[in-house]
């Protein structure tokens, strides 16, 4: 139990270095971005402008759970780091569909307060502990991911169908090392997702 | 002359045999499209799949990038306070039950123009069970 827990600080561990790899998280949105101007270029719809919008809804809504998380004062420093740096992928996201979706001639919707988030999280009665904050946002990781696929089949072109995979795997990932942290072992069955 | 008048009724004769096939085509496919039936739902289930796949933009008592869900079950559509819809889902004119949530977890865009919502649930079953699911939290 201890090597794993010694394992599982490691992992963090490492995942803090590389949160200060700025230049990692510029080059993630300035492929994005660059996808999704590929993207518009293949017949874009208003559908997919819509759907663009409500992941960044999405996107804002991981960000402000990140930084209450982060602000809580419940979150050990490998732990702490680990949230930044997911929450700097987030950001990555946020940056490029704001991007896309202005590209596209729609509007971004904008970031409510954090204040406006952990109200609608239910944050005050439900995160009292670290595992609190860490399942919190295990939850909202597992749903992003989801929730980027199951958009695949509405967008019009294939660029942005692969776009929205690949924001999915970043979710994913986000959740199989919360998952790792809370010592959860992998499902079972396979097709994890979806 | 009769030669003309010969293709000429060839021609017709086609139209009409095409048209013919079509209609009985177009019906046949409305008569299964009306057979269709839903599987039945198991809410259990569905409160599992609402939590894997809902909960990303979705809460049963809050609006967060959607609505919130209790009771959406016979509600009106566009209708949960202080949310703000698309104009295709405030301008819709229906109440959700079963075979409407079907659809719009089908392929909502299709269902509702103007809807901003992309997510598909493309499994039958799996949209009975979300859907018996938010039956029981609407207290239906």
């Amino acid at each position: 139990m201890d090597q794993i827990i010694a394992s599982r600080r490691s992992m963090l561990g490492t995942v803090g270095g590389t949160m200060l790899s700025a230049a990692a998280i510029g080059v993630l949105g300035g492929v994005s971005t660059s996808a999704f101007a590929q993207g518009k270029k293949k017949s874009a719809s208003k559908g997919d402008v819509d759907i663009l919008n409500v992941a960044l809804g999405l996107e804002h809504e991981a960000i402000a759970a990140y930084s209450i998380g982060a602000g809580s004062g419940l979150l050990a420093k490998p732990v702490l780091d680990a949230a930044v740096l997911f929450q700097g992928h987030h950001k990555g996201h946020r940056d490029a569909l704001i991007k896309a979706i202005t590209d596209m001639g729609g509007k971004p919707v904008m970031a409510k307060t954090d204040a406006e988030y952990a109200k609608e999280l239910n944050v005050a009665a439900t995160v009292k502990t670290q595992t609190d904050v860490l399942k919190l946002a295990q939850r909202l990781e597992k749903g992003a991911a989801n929730a980027y696929i199951g958009v695949i089949p509405s967008f019009s072109n294939n660029d942005l169908r692969q776009i929205s995979a690949r924001l999915a795997a970043d979710e994913a990932t986000h959740w199989a090392t919360l998952s790792f942290v809370l010592g959860e072992s992998p499902p079972a069955a396979p097709l994890i997702f979806g | 002359m009769m030669r003309s008048r010969n293709a000429w009724l060839t021609t017709a004769f086609v139209l009409v045999a095409i048209i013919a096939l079509g209609t009985s085509a177009i019906v046949m496919t409305a008569a299964r499209a009306t057979e269709v039936k839903m599987p039945s739902g198991d809410a259990t289930r569905g409160a599992a799949i609402y939590e894997s796949n809902c909960i990303g933009c979705h809460s049963l008592d809050s609006n967060r990038v959607g609505p919130a869900h209790r009771g959406v079950f016979g509600r009106k559509a566009g209708s949960a306070p202080g949310f703000a819809y698309s104009t295709g889902l405030k301008k819709a004119k229906f109440a959700w039950d079963a075979a409407r949530l079907d659809a719009w977890l089908t392929n909502p865009q299709a269902y509702v123009k103007g809807a901003k919502m992309g997510f598909r649930l493309s499994d039958a079953q799996r949209r009975a069970d979300v859907i018996a699911y938010l039956k029981r939290e609407s207290g239906k």
